[in-house]
């Protein structure tokens, strides 16, 4: 048994890629590091196990969709759709990542050091003893946590105040809770979605994320423990139940 | 002024003579049409929804009912059901939620198509005698085989594409638990698996006491991703897309959080009571680029051991939407007619949005065939397959299977009185309340709907055989066998099919 296997994934394809990753998984590997990745999709797509996997290079879409347990680091960028409907494990992105980040996620975490783009966290969902956690250290572009209808969404906004001018947080959010750091005005906030001062129990729920954020990247938690945040929660867990009237 | 109370719909009565006072009428309607006072049984018509359930479950036959037993001044334009609906929305203001497949009185075109036989020459093949092949293969086809001979021997190089193997093509569409009941669920797929053929889980997740039929269910991933995770991937025979709906094209679904009762939610993977809602698009779906990740990303994460469905509504530009899907990596397109059933749809997208199966099949096979990529992908046809014949013509028009919804629904007792979106069904099919479920008997239910597919599976191989066709692949596409009977030009050029006498 081996303890890390190494893959170049120079000009490989992303199925024998993902191939070579399965085979490593099934031979007992805890550790796994891909070098030279640039641009596979769906890495470690439905993956199992116990794994670290280290990216170094850039992946593709949907790197870790339908992935259970494994734990992804990515020294790079990522493309959109990391944690793609993820069921568990971790994803660590030290970079930025593109739209869509943790659409539809289901359980486990992923920490982003930089920005998202658009529609970041789009219908996650929380079940009992799963609940998907997104952390973003910068900031997110529009629509934030639409559909949002369980976990919890963090926004540190490190690289200056977030939200400057990006609107529809929250837009037709009917469950979960959206977390940022910085000055939130209605004007920024979508439908269905209402803001409050974050509480005590609040702040105190985030603190391990902060630190286990500030603990991924080398970082100082002590400017973001204490500062102001803003909360966004549904303001209808029912958004469509006064909609319609039955025909009969 | 007021609006006021609109007509009766229905009005059920008692013969007093017949009655014997026995009660299962009061039992049997969960929407509280009848009451015992003494020695008498009231009626409220006004909450009947022609469910028959009571009519049914009388002893005596002493129930009836009559449609509409108020006239309105009749007129062609104003009908009853138009008048209704604006007194409905100048009260509420709001959308009308309705159920089942489209109510509108549009002509069918399966009944202006009829089916050929053999006379003198070509003669027709009697199936108790010779072999008639109702199997068939869904999925992708190679466009070519290469062989190599290796020490005499010939092996096949072309790697194949996994295919699903149907003992008929006559399979169940996705239905899912939350918009029917785990009783009907089980019934379907116990006679899905006894009938060797398929059945649809709808965006619904697989209920655990599915698992032993597991090997005859296409999983569905829709756009809110309920009940999605590697582990149910991996359970079905095949994983379906869906993108549209032929009962409401172009929206989501929405289970209302009172049907999401502990079993549902764990099923689906939401908490108990909470809206689920998928929205109208795939977030992660924008273009037919986007739909080739998804499929590519459903077969990667199964390790491309399992074919991907992809299911569209019927509309406008589907022939073209099917070639983009033909080369997606998807192995079969379904598309699913305006005709479709649902539990719940606005009333104006029931009615009025889509186009008939018969028109998306013919032009969706005409499409893929003219650039050459029919091989790339199956075509499932469904919405509104009445019957054995219906089946017949689908597939003439170029499918390879079909899929049956309300059909197999009635099958198990549903009278198709379009309610299923109060969740009272009386037959225990579309509803989740448990004293109603318990009513829908899997045993009995079970039969029936393979009672159903063995019909009309024996009545498709006599049409067959009376056409001198004796395998599924020789029916398929072969419009020869077809005729219009007071089709239109534009229609019959649609179809490519000639008219009758021609």
């Amino acid at each position: 048994m081996v303890d890390t296997i190494r893959i170049d994934a120079k000009g490989m394809h992303y199925t024998p890629l993902n191939k070579a990753i399965r085979a490593a998984v099934a031979s007992g590997a805890r550790k796994i590091e891909l070098d030279h990745v640039m641009g596979q999709r769906f890495i470690a797509d439905g993956l199992r196990g116990n794994v670290e996997i280290v990216i170094n290079g850039v992946p593709g879409g949907d790197l870790g969709m339908f992935m259970s347990g494994p734990t992804c680091i990515v020294h790079g960028n990522c493309e959109h759709a990391p944690g793609n409907t993820m069921d568990s494990g971790t994803i660590v992105i030290h970079g930025n990542a593109g739209d869509a980040v943790a659409h539809s996620m289901r359980g486990g975490m992923i920490f982003v050091r930089d920005d998202i783009g658009y529609r970041g966290g789009i219908h996650m969902k929380q079940y009992k003893e799963k609940r998907p956690i997104l952390v973003i250290g910068g900031s997110a572009r529009a629509f934030l946590g639409e559909y949002m209808a369980g976990g919890l969404i963090l926004i540190l906004g490190r690289k200056g105040k977030f939200p400057d001018i990006d609107r529809g947080i929250g837009s037709g959010i009917h469950g979960g809770k959206i977390i940022i750091r910085g000055s939130v005005t209605d004007h920024n906030l979508g439908v269905g979605a209402k803001k409050n001062d974050l509480k005590e129990e609040e702040r105190q729920e985030i603190a391990p994320l902060i630190e286990k954020f500030t603990g991924f990247f080398g970082l100082d938690p002590a400017p973001l423990l204490n500062d102001r945040y803003y909360v966004i929660t549904p303001s209808s867990a029912r958004p469509f139940a006064s909609k319609y009237t039955w025909e009969v | 002024m007021s609006i006021g109370s609109v007509p009766l719909r229905y009005r059920i009565s008692v013969d007093h003579d017949q009655c014997m006072l026995c009660g299962r009428c009061v039992e049997s309607c969960p929407y509280g049409v009848f009451r015992k006072e003494g020695e008498h049984i009231h009626v409220n018509s006004r909450v009947c929804v022609a469910c028959h359930r009571c009519i049914s479950m009388c002893p005596r036959d002493a129930i009836s009912l009559v449609e509409r037993p108020v006239d309105y001044r009749s007129h062609p334009l104003w009908t009853p059901q138009v008048r209704e609906a604006i007194y409905n929305q100048a009260r509420t203001g709001k959308i009308i939620l309705s159920g089942m497949g489209n109510a509108q009185d549009y002509p069918v075109i399966f009944d202006r198509l009829v089916l050929d036989a053999c006379q003198v020459t070509n003669p027709s093949i009697d199936p108790l005698r010779e072999p008639m092949e109702l199997r068939t293969y869904l999925g992708k086809k190679p466009s070519h085989l290469d062989f190599q001979k290796i020490d005499g021997d010939t092996v096949l190089e072309t790697k194949l594409s996994p295919n699903l193997m149907v003992e008929t093509p006559i399979m169940i569409g996705h239905m899912s638990y939350g918009a029917i009941s785990l009783n009907a669920q089980k019934s379907l797929a116990r006679a899905v698996t006894e009938c060797g053929t398929f059945m649809g889980t709808g965006e619904g997740g697989l209920h655990e006491s599915l698992y032993p039929y597991q090997n005859h269910m296409i999983v569905q991933v829709a756009s809110g991703r309920f009940g999605v995770d590697i582990n149910y991937l991996e359970r079905g025979a095949a994983i379906e897309i869906k993108i549209g709906q032929g009962a409401k094209p172009g929206l989501g679904g929405h289970l209302p959080g009172e049907k999401v009762c502990a079993d549902v939610s764990c099923t689906r993977m939401i908490p108990e009571g909470s809206d689920a809602i998928s929205p109208a698009p795939h977030h992660d779906i924008y273009s037919i680029e986007d739909l080739k990740q998804l499929v590519r990303s459903l077969k990667e994460a199964t390790e491309w051991k399992k074919p991907v469905f992809v299911k569209i509504a019927a509309v406008h530009n589907s022939a073209a939407i099917a070639a983009g899907i033909a080369r997606s990596s998807a192995d079969a397109v379904v598309i699913d007619g305006f005709r479709g059933g649902t539990g719940a749809a606005p009333r104006v997208f029931r009615d009025h949005v889509g186009i008939p199966i018969e028109a998306a099949v013919a032009s969706v096979d005409a499409k893929l065939r003219s650039q050459g990529i029919r091989n790339e992908v199956s075509i499932i046809a469904s919405g509104g397959i009445r019957e054995s014949a219906d089946v017949a013509k689908v597939i003439a028009l170029g499918a390879d299977a079909v899929y049956i919804g309300t059909a197999a629904l009635v099958a198990m007792g549903c009278r198709v009185c379009g309610t299923c979106y109060k969740g009272l069904c009386p037959w225990g099919i579309a509803t989740q309340r448990p004293d109603l479920v318990a009513r829908l008997d899997p045993d009995v239910a079970s039969a029936n709907v393979a009672n159903l597919i063995h019909a009309w599976t024996l009545e498709l191989s006599e049409l067959m055989g009376a056409a001198g066709i004796n395998s599924i692949e020789s029916l398929r596409g072969n419009r020869d066998r077809l005729r219009g009977y007071l089709l239109d030009e534009s229609i019959m050029k649609i179809l490519d099919i000639k008219t009758v006498g021609a």
